[in-house]
């Protein structure tokens, strides 16, 4: 397997619900993925058990494996103590909130450091030098001074930073970001995913990019996922989801976005919505999009549409893909 | 004339770092049925602004006129009039509603106050407003906690036109959230807007959503206005840096990966940097820039700019 | 599979729809808007639940162990004098019955032959009364204090909490005493010292829950709206800051208890009443011969305040935000 993550269908339950239900998907080498989707999609879910850190009351079945050098290993199968191996070393991730996700009372150094003492043999003198390394490598200016402060100390931008300085310290395989961008500004937010980019070229690292922004998964994926209620619904390049969504969630998500009325404003015309909510289909049958969907047929409500692949390598789960392009005047707003 | 208009406000807090000013020389204005869009990033004072103009937080200098009508010091009683031409809707669906309140608790306390003694007149009115936001009727009946992001949002507007504002601030009503649901908050409020004849003042950090919803943008940066004029005019042709900055920063495909638009962090409050407050992270600085802030000229509704050099004019 | 299945049927409907033209009813996003345009034939308002935190509080059985007891005290307190119309200071029997010797007197009789089941049901009046009076008091002091100081913040808040903290700094117990002391012991002036060294602890509370709850947007709202500080301090903030306090309060209704049976042990309780302090007090001397003087009146204390602390537990259980979601 050249995928060097593949999620093979993996469902998360809680009880009777079911947040995550038969998601598959890989990961190439050196390449961002993006995982498209709004509160109740189940992607922080599918992220959290990527790193196998779903809480205990969730059971999870399927497979997420993961290549290591010593061949491929099933996330999900194996006890507590040899995932802990795993993580920072192969799989590591970014967390959203850079303010809770550092700890107060520690030093960033310090911080920095705790994943070089769990994975590596490295002496104090050692462990310093590959930490003002790791901080010049995230770009955080004036390190050495910088290394005994204090997380409440430094801005948003530079928590992530750090943060993500923490992920990358072992050299991990593949990074995962739960929406890291999503709390800071937009100048700042453009830095971290400009430095995300480089150090998947400069470290060989494969990016999970877990996001509801289209426009970052149109400057920064190279493949996305679309999820929906818990459910793979779509997948495609970018260039291909935008210029022709085949999910009508997808369409709907791109029609509804600001930034496709290019020019119009809204003495012009209203956006594009899409109705009711995700609570929409609680305890339903059938395609959990149907309460929403202006295309709905009969069978939508029967069956469940499994993604299948559509036009060579894209998949969508759709009994009727591509139903809304054929009418909406879509403006391209992304080449 | 105007609806609302700024001169000169100034809002300085305490910080253990000594006094801190929030919002320097903001003047600008709107008129009936406009929406006019403040952006900015985090510490820029847009939050500050909303709240001084509703005269919920004491200003320190400069004058707000609402309405022909000065403002800038008014309290207590005095106040209640402007209570009801002024409203605001907030950006956290989720604490911005009292989960102890019914939801016809929240709408009707706000009429039982400002002079309208029937019940039955009180209830009447909330429910025309929960059906004009389109919430169930029963709804009225329910705690927040019943309710999703979206429909929570739609009750905080309800509250805010239950009094019929002429003007509304809008404090990032759309940021928290879901995408799909944006789309229907943004156009209800095109819709309101419409049908009540409102005015917003359009507070956001998302430039996509400024550039749809707005007539007029102001652009803000370290408590002043760095740019400010019609909406397009802005966004074709961006003559403050910063503002270039934030446009550029908008993710897009069409963007270049190799660098980004704009370096740097913001300075922290302690350390404000003097002459123009974004010289510190602007490419063009210069050593006038360091020493003499540059200010905004009044130029009404037109294009304006507060830059010692700012980007040349693209026809 | 059958020809006739639902399945079937549903496809072979929906292709005849996708023959090749296109599909019927053109979809048109731009005009299905609010309100929730599909969601209202879903109906996904939850169903109502009220009183969720009730049921929550009814579903603990420790909690109901507690309301149980104190239901019993509360119905001693109540019935004692129809039950035992006679003063339970009398002395009406020989002294040093053990319980259960004299069929008259189930409990037996203390060293002066005065009702040992007389004086138990009569002291439980004592008890709840000086244990629920000094509590409301030191609530509405204490709400008070720490309201203001919380709410207005700035010097207001500097000068009731400093306040806050000279009465903290004293040592309770002791300032009880001596303030009793120098009153004369009666129940009221019980009452009152008790209610002086509790409400700091209330204050301390409300401050904290009024400073944070203060940042809220809601707040803000009321204040654009025009709602005045009084109305936003006791109508908005109060009713979502009570939740600790009601937990406190229970507990603080057992630290009443104890302190005035302390004080009765003591020798400086109500010198009219009997209290289960002061039987504790008079029977100490014979704890060896006849101990059953000291136990019972001690079993008495000790089931009440357990019960009121299991109330607190249950109600802390019930009200805590992790289970309820509506507290901010």
């Amino acid at each position: 397997m050249s995928a060097v993550l593949a999620v093979e269908n993996l469902s998360v339950a809680f009880g009777p619900a079911r947040p995550v239900e038969r998601v598959s998907f890989h990961v190439n080498p050196r390449e961002t993925l993006a995982i498209v989707g709004e509160s109740g999609s189940g992607k922080s879910l599918t992220a959290l058990s990527m790193m196998g850190l779903l809480p205990r009351n969730a059971r999870a079945s399927g497979q997420i494996l993961i290549r290591t050098p010593q061949g491929r290993v099933d996330m999900l199968a194996l006890p507590e103590r040899r995932r802990r191996l795993l993580r920072g070393k192969q799989i590591a991730m970014v967390f959203q909130e850079p303010m809770t996700s550092l700890n107060p009372v520690h030093t960033i150094g310090r911080q920095i450091e705790e994943t070089l003492i769990a994975h590596e043999n490295l002496d104090r003198a050692a462990r310093r030098a590959r930490v003002l390394e790791l901080m010049n490598l995230v770009r955080i200016p004036d390190a050495a001074r910088r290394i005994d402060d204090y997380p409440h100390q430094l801005s948003g931008g530079m928590r992530q930073r750090v943060m993500i300085a923490m992920a990358v310290a072992c050299r991990p395989r593949i990074l995962i970001a739960d929406e890291a961008t999503t709390a800071l500004d937009v100048t700042i937010q453009a830095q971290i995913l400009q430095l995300l980019d480089n150090l998947r070229r400069e470290l060989d690292v494969a990016v999970v990019l877990i996001t509801h922004d289209l426009g970052v998964v149109s400057q920064w994926a190279d493949r996305v996922v679309v999820m929906y209620a818990g459910l793979h619904v779509e997948e495609a390049t970018p260039a291909q989801l935008f210029a022709d969504p085949l999910h009508p969630y997808s369409h709907g998500l791109l029609a509804a976005s600001p930034r496709n009325s290019e020019g119009l404003t809204y003495r012009d015309a209203p956006l594009a919505e899409i109705p009711g909510s995700i609570a929409s289909a609680r305890g339903e049958v059938g395609c959990p999009f149907r309460p929403r969907c202006p295309a709905a047929r009969e069978v939508c409500g029967a069956v469940v549409p499994p993604p299948v692949p559509h036009r060579g390598d894209r998949l969508v789960a759709c009994h009727f893909p591509g139903i809304l392009t054929e009418e909406a005047r879509l403006v391209p707003a992304f080449a | 004339m105007s609806l609302l208009s700024l001169e000169n406000l100034a809002t300085a807090y305490d910080t253990p770092h000594g006094r801190f000013r929030a919002l320097e020389g903001v003047s600008f204005s709107v008129a009936q049925g406009e929406t006019v869009g403040l952006v900015g990033e985090s510490g820029c004072g847009k939050s500050t602004l909303g709240k001084t103009l509703m005269r919920l937080v004491p200003s320190d200098e400069g004058s707000i006129r609402l309405d022909g009508d000065e403002i800038t010091a008014a309290q207590g009683r005095d106040l209640m009039p402007v209570r009801r031409k002024l409203q605001m809707i907030f950006q956290d669906p989720f604490a911005s509603l009292n989960p102890r309140h019914s939801i016809r608790r929240i709408l009707t306390g706000p009429l039982k106050i400002h002079g309208v003694t029937s019940r039955a007149e009180r209830n009447r009115i909330a429910e025309e407003i929960v059906n004009r936001v389109g919430l169930p009727p029963d709804a009225l009946d329910r705690y927040p906690h019943e309710f999703s992001g979206g429909q929570r949002q739609r009750i905080g507007i309800a509250r805010a036109l239950i009094l019929r504002p002429q003007m509304i601030v809008c404090d990032e009503p759309v940021s928290a959230l879901d995408l799909s649901i944006q789309a229907q908050i943004i156009n209800l409020l095109a819709e309101l807007k419409r049908e009540y004849g409102l005015s917003y003042l359009f507070i956001s950090h998302d430039l996509s959503v400024v550039r749809y919803f707005t007539d007029r943008v102001l652009v803000m940066y370290l408590g002043r206005i760095v740019e400010s004029g019609p909406t397009r005019e802005v966004w074709d042709n961006p003559r403050h840096p910063y503002t270039r900055a934030l446009i550029d920063a908008l993710p897009d495909a069409g963007n270049p990966r190799e660098v980004a638009p704009l370096s740097g962090d913001l300075p922290g409050v302690q350390n404000l940097p003097g002459g123009c407050r974004f010289h510190p992270r602007c490419p063009h600085a210069t050593d006038l820039c360091r020493k003499a802030e540059p200010l905004i000229p009044d130029n009404g509704d037109a294009h304006a700019f507060a830059c010692h050099h700012p980007l040349p004019f693209m026809a | 599979m059958p020809a006739d299945s639902t399945l079937h049927k549903a496809l072979a409907t929906s292709a005849a729809r996708t023959a090749p033209q296109p599909p019927a009813a053109q979809p048109e996003w731009r005009h299905i808007h609010a309100p929730d345009a599909r969601s209202a034939t879903t109906a996904h308002l939850p169903p109502r639940q009220g009183y969720a935190e009730l049921k929550l509080f009814l579903r603990n059985p420790n909690a109901i162990f507690g309301i149980v007891v104190l239901l019993a005290m509360a119905l001693c307190a109540l019935t004692a004098p129809l039950l035992f119309p006679r003063d339970p200071l009398a002395m009406v029997g020989r002294p040093f019955l053990w319980p259960g010797q004299d069929a008259a007197f189930p409990l037996g009789t203390d060293s002066m032959g005065r009702d040992v089941l007389a004086g138990l049901v009569h002291g439980a009046r004592i008890s709840l009364y000086v244990g629920v009076a000094a509590t409301v008091l030191g609530l509405s002091v204490g709400i008070v204090v720490g309201a203001l100081a919380g709410y207005f913040g700035g010097v207001t808040d500097r000068l009731l909490s400093r306040l806050i903290e000279i009465f903290q700094t004293l040592p309770s117990f002791v300032l009880v005493v001596v303030l009793v002391a120098i009153l004369a012991p009666n129940a009221t002036t019980i009452t009152l010292s008790i209610a002086i060294v509790t409400w700091p602890t209330v204050a301390r509370l409300t401050r904290a829950e009024f400073r944070s709850l203060r940042q809220n947007d809601f707040v803000t709202a009321a204040r654009s709206l025009g709602f005045g500080h009084g109305h936003i301090i006791f109508r908005e903030i109060l009713p979502n800051a009570l939740p600790p306090i009601i937990v406190t309060s229970s507990v603080m209704v057992a630290g009443a208890i104890l302190m005035e049976s302390a004080l009765s042990f003591m020798g400086l309780g109500d010198p009219n009443v009997v209290s289960w302090g002061s039987m504790i007090g008079g029977g100490r001397e014979m704890i060896r011969t006849a101990w059953y003087l000291t136990a019972l009146p001690g079993l008495a204390i000790v089931v009440t305040v357990l019960a009121l602390n299991l109330i607190g537990d249950g109600l802390n259980d019930a009200l805590n935000p992790r289970f309820s979601e509506d507290r901010l």
